[in-house]
């Protein structure tokens, strides 16, 4: 297209994060003019919309490139956004009841989340370093600020201003090897760099810079040895925050950084596989040790959730078709997960007070059985129980790397795996064998819906989810192919 | 001695390096940290401008612009949280940020 005039109808791939944006500065508006009691009920607007866009998706997919290669939609693009959205919006749902006691029953609350989507959304459909950058940093300052949103709180803030500091750091090593790249091989699209890179022998500054783009990229998806922050700001941030942090921007950083060795540094994946392979070994064999002293829930998710983007990398450092699939299917299952155990832990009060430490779920089983045996659930899933979906979302990634010949890292996988069941199994423990401590506030009608679904799934996904899922997402990542 | 594309990305290598080691050598407070992250984003911006120079592409410096414009929104951000850390804590002191450790 050559025309200097951009037609209306050439930006439909764009659609989805132009409606999102138009109708969060719509709720910003409304939120600035409305009383303060019916800002509040902004939340259900942002919800809607966040459904409705992703039934856009789903219903009227539109693939192309556009605004000169900076951005793209594909099937892969799709699949991920309809994740993210999903993520998004149960991450609202699930902060509605505790939105008074965590400082969240504010109309930016809901406005900041539609942002962070958005820039989530443009980071998945990135292909050009801009575009990357400015998505990823629209998601970044968002989360930034929501993190610190419960501005009494001397915890929240300190979590805010450890995220910011090592976010912004982040930023600039990615960057500072986005130039790198830029300067060797003078493009900033991904399949421009390709082309290049396929053309001539590489040199050593664009070796340099890939590392520096992939150190950038594993801040965000809190891979070891850069996920510092991950415990402190998942302890910090009030719960609801927490939940929404640990589902959909992990999945748009890993789809960006799907993306970007798949379709930029395709030519040279040996040199990009071992840098995976080591970021994956180091997540879960440090996540599997960690996460045993710990004492406080949000911190053992935290070091969970480490170790689960060790286990997806897994996927990723095979980088093949079935590789990336599983990559899809094991975020997939993370999420649902994920959401449904943060449904549970919200769903737990006491005086007044949200549960912390595994200590609080002393004897859970006999005061609340259905919350305790979803939490098994979940936590059963999270070790990679058969016949849960936790298993198969392993199964799937293990299964590449021994197609492609990681005999090591799946073995090392499997250990780490077996490991870091000790504390999962700890939780379990606490709720089914202990004395009970507490007595519980009644569980709210959304939360148990939450749990139920996400519990539905997770028991039943050999039998109902599991082989449409897995068709999904091949077909979603043979774009990338 | 002409100057060339060499002694650029030299400069914006040693302006990042200052600026990682502001972040984590520092144990004063934390306005040298924020100070630090804008150093290591305009030594992005000399390697982006020199490549862009010596490219004859035009790409490199819309980047730079670009991230000089992200890199004010971060900066007001980042003192935003900073102030809501200081009312907090009555403090910007690194050593106070110690709340939450493991």
């Amino acid at each position: 297209m050559n025309s200097d005039i951009i037609s209306f109808s050439s930006l439909a791939p764009i659609f989805p994060e132009l409606i999102l944006t138009i109708g969060a500065f719509a709720i910003l508006m409304a939120g600035v003019f409305m009383k303060k009691q019916v800002s509040a009920s902004l939340v259900g607007v942002a919800i809607g919309l966040l459904v409705a866009v992703a039934a856009l998706i789903l219903v009227f997919p539109s693939d192309g490139v556009i605004l000169n290669g900076g951005f793209i939609q594909d099937s892969f693009a799709r699949y991920m956004k309809v994740l993210v959205l999903a993520g998004s919006a149960f991450a609202l749902v699930l902060s509605l009841s505790s939105a008074n006691e965590n400082a969240l029953d504010k109309f930016e609350y809901p406005v900041l989340i539609l942002f962070a989507t958005i820039g989530m959304m443009i980071m998945i459909s990135a292909n050009d370093l801009m575009s990357l950058y400015i998505g990823l940093e629209m998601q970044a300052l968002s989360l930034y600020i929501i993190a610190a949103m419960k501005r009494e709180s001397s915890k929240a803030s300190e979590a805010g201003l450890k995220y910011f500091v090592l976010g912004a750091l982040s930023s600039g090593m990615l960057l500072y090897g986005a130039s790198l790249v830029y300067g060797f091989t003078g493009q900033t699209q991904l399949d421009e760099i390709a082309k290049i890179i396929a053309l001539g022998d590489r040199s050593i500054g664009l070796v340099f810079g890939l590392v520096f783009l992939l150190a950038g990229l594993s801040f965000k998806i809190s891979a070891v040895p850069f996920h510092m922050w991950t415990p402190d700001v998942y302890e910090g941030a009030p719960t609801p925050v927490t939940a929404f942090f640990a589902s959909a921007p992990k999945i748009a950083a890993l789809a960006l950084l799907i993306r970007v060795v798949t379709q930029g540094f395709e030519p040279i994946s040996s040199d990009w596989q071992q840098v995976i392979i080591f970021l994956s070994i180091a997540s879960m064999v440090l996540a599997a040790f960690a996460g045993i002293g710990q004492k406080n829930l949000k911190r053992l998710i935290a070091y969970s959730s480490i170790g689960h983007i060790g286990f997806a990398l897994v996927g990723l450092s095979a980088g093949s078709l079935v590789g990336v699939q599983g990559v899809a299917i094991y975020m997939a299952i993370y999420l649902t997960m994920t959401l449904g155990l943060f449904a549970a832990i919200l769903s737990l009060k006491y005086d007044n007070i949200y549960v912390e430490d595994v200590s609080d779920l002393a004897g859970l089983a006999q005061t609340r059985p259905f919350v305790a045996a979803m939490i098994a659930v979940f936590m059963f899933s999270l070790i990679g129980l058969p016949p849960l979906a936790g298993f198969f979302a392993k199964w799937h990634v293990f299964l590449a790397a021994i197609e492609a010949q990681l005999f090591v890292l799946a073995v090392i996988g499997v250990l780490a795996s077996a490991i870091g069941a000790f504390y999962y199994l700890r939780v379990i423990k606490t709720m089914y064998f202990d004395e009970p401590v507490h007595q519980f506030a009644p569980i709210p009608g959304e939360l148990r819906f939450i749990m139920g679904i996400a519990g539905f799934l997770i028991i039943t996904y050999y039998l109902t989810v599991g082989a449409p899922l897995a068709n999904i997402a091949r077909s979603a990542v043979s774009s990338l192919f | 001695m002409e100057i060339e594309i060499g002694h650029y990305l030299v400069v914006g290598a040693i302006l990042f390096t200052i600026g990682v080691f502001g972040i984590f050598l520092n144990r004063k407070n934390v306005i040298i940290i924020l100070m630090s992250i804008e150093l290591i984003l305009l030594a992005v911006n000399i390697n982006f401008v020199g490549f862009s120079a010596s490219l004859n592409d035009i790409a490199g410096q819309v980047f730079a612009l670009l991230i000089l414009t992200v890199a004010a929104a971060e900066a007001a951000i980042g003192l935003a949280i900073l102030v809501v850390f200081f009312r907090n804590r009555n403090s910007i002191s690194v050593d106070d940020v110690n709340v939450m450790k493991g």
